[in-house]
Formats: C-alpha cells, structure tokens, sequence
C-alpha cells in the first residue's frame, strides 16, 4: 500500500512537471490539477490490478542511495566520453578490443540491469549480455586498461550499495 | 556578450564536438562492437551539454520553468535508453557469432 501511495505522488509529481498548472485560484488550472489527480489515481488503479507495483516496477527503497550514485555515475561518463574521443581522434587509434567475462554478485535482477547500464555507460565497455548460468556479465571493452577497470569491482561495490547489501 | 552568452556557447560547442566525435568514431573504428562505444556514448554527453546550453537560455530568458523540466526530462531518458539501444544491438550481433576484431598480435585478448 506505500508502494501505491508513492507511485501516485511520483506520478502527480511528474504530472506537475509537465503541465505546470498548479495556480488552483484560476478555474481553468484548478480543473486542469483535479483531472491530473484523476489520471493518476486512474494510473495506480490499473498497474496495481497488472501487479506491477513491486521492487521492480516502481524501485522507490532505491532513491535515497540512488542520490549518490547517480552523481559518481555521471562523472564517469563524462570521463568515458573523453576517454572515448581521445581514442577516436587519436592518429595511431590506440584501441585492444576484447570481450571479457565479468563476475555478477548483485543480488537482484534490478541491480544486474543499474550495474550493466552503467558498465556501458562508462569509460570504453558496452555490456553485451548477461550469462545467467554462471552469472556473469559478457562486456566487450575498448582497451586492455578499461577492461581491468571493470574487472577490478569497484563499480559493483558502488551499485551493491546502491542495492543496499553491502 | 555577457558570462550567459559564453557559457550557453561553450555547451553548445561542446556538444557539437562529441556528436561529431560520436559520427568519426563510427567511420575510424575497425569493427561492430567498437564502432558501438563512440556511437553509443559520446551521443549522450552530446545531448547532455546541449540541454545544459538550453536549460542556461531558458532560465536567462525567464521561461515557464515547465520548459526547463522537459529539458532534464530529456536528458533522464537518452541515459536510460542509449545503453538498453548498444546492448539490444551488441547482443544481437553477439548471439548471430560475429567475432570481435582484436589487435593482431593482442594474445590476451580471447575470442569466445
């Protein structure tokens, strides 16, 4: 029943984000805010009968720690994108590609799939897919340097964190 | 030309920069898989810096801070959706055999 009630805020919250018609002394917008909590409540009623209002559907125990990964996950990607364009203009092209096997501890598919976005996301490594079996991620990656990088874990403590297990 | 005008323009550059990085690492790199990594990233930090361009224009120019919200909007769903669009793409191409290049002489690097 939280989960509910935070997705029907985040929802109107996204609702005012759009519109801007929060002025409730004018008719017009006033009608316009009350047809927005409408649709939301409309929205909740239909995702909570499809029962997809779960960890995964609507991650909100995630927000509070997101607050700190999201910023170190952004600085990394304007890293990358350096790195990346370094290696584009660069004469020689200095690039090793490769694809690695890299070990996937996260516990939950939500975090497998925060931790692959940000592998390719960051600098030189596009995940290619997830090997259930072994549980580990298959990353193609730009140079021998960036494939250590990742292979080093430091990435997988940040999203463990995130998840909220380590 | 005020501090505004310079910043606005530097984004601006900035972004111009990256997405013809993305377009030039699509011509230079040797295979699929790394053509993936200039074409799948620097579009973002593109994006990125050209909305922060806006996002400095539509508050000097005092738009409905709705504009402004489109804007980060924007922003929130190129990072989502360009990794899922490398992955979709690289997985594809991994799932049919296509081998990645490797450096000759590169022993380290494994071809599965």
């Amino acid at each position: 029943m939280a989960r509910r009630v935070s997705l029907l805020i985040a929802l109107f919250a996204f609702w005012a984000m759009l519109s801007g018609q929060l002025d409730i002394t004018v008719f017009g917008q006033a009608f316009l805010t009350v047809c927005g909590v409408i649709s939301c409540l409309f929205v909740v009623w239909i995702a909570s009968r499809m029962g997809i209002i779960d960890m995964e559907g609507h991650p909100v125990h995630l927000a509070l720690r997101a607050i700190a990964y999201v910023p170190w996950l952004f600085w990394q990607i304007v890293l990358s994108n350096f790195d990346v364009a370094m290696r584009v203009w660069h004469p020689s092209r200095p690039i090793a590609p490769r694809i690695i096997r890299v070990p996937n501890t996260t516990r939950s598919d939500l975090a497998t799939v925060i931790y692959a976005n940000s592998i390719t996301l960051t600098p030189g490594t596009v995940t290619i897919g997830v090997d259930s079996a072994t549980n580990e991620l298959i990353v193609h990656a730009l140079t021998k340097e960036t494939a250590d990088a990742v292979l080093t874990g430091d990435m997988e403590r940040r999203v463990k964190r995130l998840e909220g297990v380590a | 030309m005020n501090a505004m005008d310079i910043a606005v323009g530097i984004f601006l550059a900035l972004g111009c920069f990256f997405a013809l990085t993305g377009a030039v690492g699509i011509v230079r790199m040797p295979d699929f898989f790394s053509r993936l990594h200039p074409a799948g990233k620097n579009d973002t930090l593109a994006v990125t810096s050209i909305m922060i361009a806006l996002l400095i224009r539509t508050v000097e120019y005092d738009y409905h801070w709705t504009v402004a919200t489109k804007l980060l909007l924007i922003v929130g769903i190129i990072f989502v959706t360009a990794p899922a669009a490398s992955h979709a793409i690289s997985k594809a191409a991994f799932l049919d055999g296509l081998k990645p290049w490797t450096k000759p002489g590169d022993t380290e690097a494994s071809n599965e």
